[in-house]
């Protein structure tokens, strides 16, 4: 290959270790009594698991549905019975215990039904993408980030390079090595689905030079393909995703940046063997290819194992003695974890289980004082200040830690591997990025309570403003009545001192009328008696009757006066006499209308020729009298209306209703006089249509009225 | 008179330019008027927003208040040192460690807890939730939003059952991380022994 390999910096040259286990083939581990399937065994949520305690399953069923985007089914790696769902140790650092299903195997390995997919080509990419997702499969280089994430391009992205990741740069590993020599064409095909998925412009497959089988197997089944197979100096950690891109492509992704940004996707070996597997064969990721390996180990060499299945069973199978153990570790020399338990299961992303001795591993010397000899520096292959971030995250000054960038330290350990002081340096970068992940979920819930507190008093504050606007109205609304009920009497006497005031007015009128007429009877009395009529007699009567109703209406006038006289030392009674004098008045005006009618009988009796003037007579008496009616009527009313009035403080509503429906009555009652008058042919239609329509506006007042304090009270 | 002329020019430039610039500043003064003081808000993002008074404030920002007006750094007990630590460091101050007399700084953080089956349902840790943290109604059993509770430790004191425990908030593998190596002299940490159960 005349392609151009660029270099990064820093970087450790470790013996390599991988000899022991990368001579043999791949052997099948075999199937244990139990197997215990964590749901979580990728970067995301945990899965949910989707069976019962008691089910049988089969090969390849789905023990756990994936829990949002980020997350990952889990699937039964053999045919069996599920005998628990329950926490069980798994395989995490810190040795705490999480969710797995545990599956007893019933040793037919029945696999569900299942298909593979003839030619992906025709079938769209959503469905491939989903395949793969729901096959479970995660990278399988060590981290476990769910794959399908990392192929589903976004469309304004374009992948320039596909960068198939066989590097395997750690010590002892020879997983990837030997499925390559082994499944190459398996590799190159899946590799094939993820360039048909992601179209990269070139696609590259990046070995180091210590693996040269594989490196001919690979070249060998890409052969006729456009996959260039590039060979990398072997130096740690090449394998380090951005290390290699930088190697293949000389581009830098930038700090928290993805490869994606430089146009770059980079893919696991064992991932794209999976994805082979998922499309293919339509088998979800239910086993994996693992080293074990280490001087404790009798049977070195790679093993296809289930997923699931104990750490402690597998060891067993591989001639590991329980004397012997002195420590385990999963993953490699460099990145991996001691694993305290042997009923840790392997999961997708358990690419070695390490079993040193105590000769070949002994253990860590203890710290010494940093001589800032700076050979951390360098090695470090993210070009990191190493022995400042472990002066920070010692002193626990975990912004300046940040500030120097340790986010983009991949712990890959070469610092510790060099360090002459024997210091854990990746020790102290995992605590303080911890403490910083720590500080930074603690500042959002600080800045979330806040909002809610804040939030909180606002409630508060909107409420006793509330409470105390309510306060303030009730007072109001208090005050107002109390000022209502002092206001009551006297505005209650002032319409009813008008009235007896207009009352009077009225009165003093009709009396002067009257007399005036008297008057003028009396005058055509003499004139008549002059010229010697012949109706004298009844002219006589006519002055005596007048002068009679002139003295009444006299009377009334006076006597009425003398009530508003009364009235206004006395308040409490002040209706009383206006209506006795009305009353009078109207029972006055009756009698002489009587009379008057009586006159007009007996005129017409003795076939008198004033009979016509005497018949205008009687009209106009009888409209007097009407008139005088309906005022002693009125006057009554307005008695009742003071009446209500005082009830009315008390219930508004109710005295508004009661006043429409009293103007109702009014009405009604206003009509059927006119019409009694209308049918009676009667000549006081004008007055009676005037008093309807008086009837018909006070009607409107009253339910106007009526309207506006419902609406004030609603 | 040519002299007084050039003097009477100068100066009127001189007071033409005080002016323009004083007109100036005084318009920058109207609009980009501060309102309250900044360094508090500054404050208020560094405290822990538990809102527990044990500061002898009614709150997180009533401290930041005291804390702009010169009153001690080390008052504040959830927040513990980090607090004292990132607030020295804001305000220029030197560290101080906790005021006792607040109280100590528990070793995790902790989350109120209400026993369901004791629970009379007086609505009295309701009222005192600063975080309205609590659910429940009069005569209704109440409990707590574990992931809205700050642990403040207000709803315990008004229980008249003494229903509401305060419990450490547990360690999941979301939260865990890794300890602190043990330091210079000792051998690095992760030398758990391996147990063989089979």
């Amino acid at each position: 290959m005349s392609r151009h390999i660029w270099d990064f910096h820093g970087g450790i040259h470790p013996p390599e270790n991988k000899k022991q286990s990368s001579e043999t083939s791949i052997r099948w581990a075999g199937l244990p009594e139990r197997l215990v399937v964590p749901v979580q065994q990728h970067i995301g949520a945990p899965a949910k698991p989707c069976v019962a305690v008691g089910d049988r399953v089969l090969k390849g069923q789905k023990l756990a549905q994936a829990a949002g985007f980020v997350s990952l089914p889990v699937h039964a790696p053999t045919s069996g019975t599920v005998e628990a769902i329950e926490l069980r140790p798994i395989q995490h650092p810190s040795g705490m215990d999480a969710l797995c299903v545990e599956l007893k195997p019933d040793g037919q390995d029945q696999w569900i039904e299942h298909s593979g997919l003839g030619d992906y080509t025709t079938v769209d990419k959503k469905e491939i993408l989903n395949r793969i997702r729901e096959a479970g499969i995660a990278g399988m280089g060590g981290a476990g980030f769910p794959s399908v994430v990392k192929l589903g391009v976004k469309p304004d992205q374009k992948i320039k390079t596909l960068i198939l990741n066989a590097v395997e740069c750690e010590p002892y590993i020879t997983a990837d090595d030997r499925l390559m020599r082994e499944r190459a064409d398996e590799i190159v095909q899946g590799l094939q689905i993820i360039s048909w998925l992601i179209e990269p412009e070139e696609i590259l497959i990046g070995i180091e030079d210590n693996k040269p089988h594989a490196v001919a197997a690979m070249e060998k089944a890409t052969a006729d393909t456009n996959i260039d197979v590039v060979v990398v100096p072997t130096k740690y950690p090449s394998g380090g995703e951005k290390q290699l891109i930088r190697l293949l492509t000389g581009k830098e992704v930038r700090s928290g940046g993805i490869p994606a940004d430089v146009g770059v996707v980079c893919h696991n070996t064992g991932t794209a063997y999976a994805i082979k597997r998922a499309i293919i064969n339509g088998e979800p990721l239910i086993s994996r290819i693992t080293t074990l390996t280490g001087d404790c180990v009798a049977e070195k060499g790679n093993y296809e194992v289930l997923v699931g299945t104990p750490v402690g069973w597998l060891l067993q199978q591989a001639g590991v003695k329980a004397t012997d153990l002195h420590r385990l570790i999963m993953g490699g020399p460099m990145m991996g974890f001691a694993v305290h338990n042997m009923a840790v299961p392997v999961v997708k992303t358990t690419n070695c289980l390490l079993v040193p001795t105590a000769k070949e591993f002994p253990d860590p010397v203890p710290e010494q004082p940093c001589i800032r000899c700076g050979s951390c520096a360098q090695v470090c292959p993210v070009n990191l200040l190493p022995q400042q971030l472990y002066w920070f995250a010692k002193t626990k000054e975990f912004d300046k830690a940040a500030h120097f960038n340790l986010a983009d330290c991949i712990e890959c350990g070469a610092c510790s591997y060099v360090c002459p002081s024997n210091i854990p340096l990746v020790q102290y970068y995992r605590f303080a990025k911890g403490e910083i992940r720590t500080q930074q979920q603690e500042q959002a819930k600080a800045d979330h309570a806040r909002q809610r507190f804040e939030a909180r008093q606002a409630r508060l504050a909107r409420e006793e403003e509330e409470k105390e606007r309510k306060r303030q109205e009730r007072a109001k609304a208090a005050a107002a009545k109390q000022a209502q009920k002092k206001a009551a009497p006297t505005a209650k006497a002032a319409p009813t001192a008008s009235d007896a005031e207009s009352e009077l007015a009225k009165l003093q009128t009709a009396a002067a009328s009257t007399m005036k007429r008297y008057k003028e009877a009396q005058k055509a009395l003499v004139t008549a008696e002059k010229n010697g009529s012949e109706h004298l007699e009844a002219l006589q009567k006519k002055v005596d009757q007048l002068k009679a109703k002139a003295d009444a209406a006299k009377d009334a006038f006076i006597a009425a006066k003398n009530a508003d006289k009364a009235e206004s030392n006395e308040p409490a009674a002040p209706q009383e006499d206006p209506l006795a004098a009305l009353k009078k008045a109207s029972a006055d005006d009756f009698a002489a209308y009587k009379e008057a009618e009586k006159a007009l009988e007996d005129a017409e009796s003795n076939g008198g020729t004033d009979v016509d003037a005497l018949k205008q007579r009687v009209a106009e008496l009888k409209a007097r009298s009407d008139a005088s009616k309906a005022a002693m009527k009125e006057a009554r009313a307005k008695e009742k209306e003071a009446i209500q009035a005082k009830n009315a403080a008390a219930d508004p509503v109710k005295a508004a209703k009661m006043e429409v429906a009293k103007q109702q009555v009014l009405l009604k009652k206003a009509t059927k006089a006119l019409q009694a008058a209308k049918d009676s042919d009667a000549g006081a239609d004008e007055v009676l249509e005037a008093n309807v329509r008086a009837a018909e506006q006070a009607l409107e007042a009253a339910e106007n009225a009526l309207k506006k304090i419902e609406e004030e009270h609603a | 008179m040519e002299f007084l002329f050039d003097n009477i020019t100068a100066l009127g430039a001189l007071t033409a330019i005080a002016l323009g610039f004083g007109a100036l500043l005084g318009f920058a003064a109207v609009k980009f008027k501060v309102e309250g003081n900044p360094i508090v808000e500054q404050i208020d993002a560094l405290l822990p927003q538990t809102q527990c008074g044990q500061c002898g404030h009614p709150g997180c920002r009533p401290y930041a208040e005291g804390l702009a007006e010169g009153e001690e750094i080390n008052k504040c007990v959830p927040g513990g040192e980090d607090t004292i630590r990132a607030l020295a460091d804001l305000l220029g101050r030197e560290f101080v460690p906790l005021d006792e007399e607040h109280g100590e700084t528990p070793e995790s953080k902790m989350v109120a807890v209400i026993r369901e089956a004791e629970c009379i349902g007086c609505t009295k840790c309701l009222q005192a939730c600063p975080m309205d943290a609590i659910l429940g109604a009069a005569k209704q059993m109440h409990t707590v939003i574990a992931d809205e509770c700050t642990g403040c430790d207000l709803c315990v004191e008004p229980c008249p059952v003494d229903c509401i425990d305060m419990v450490p908030v547990p360690v999941t593998l979301q939260t865990w991380h890794w300890d602190v190596p043990k330091g210079i002299g000792n051998r690095p940490g992760e030398l758990i022994p391996v147990r063989n159960i089979a």
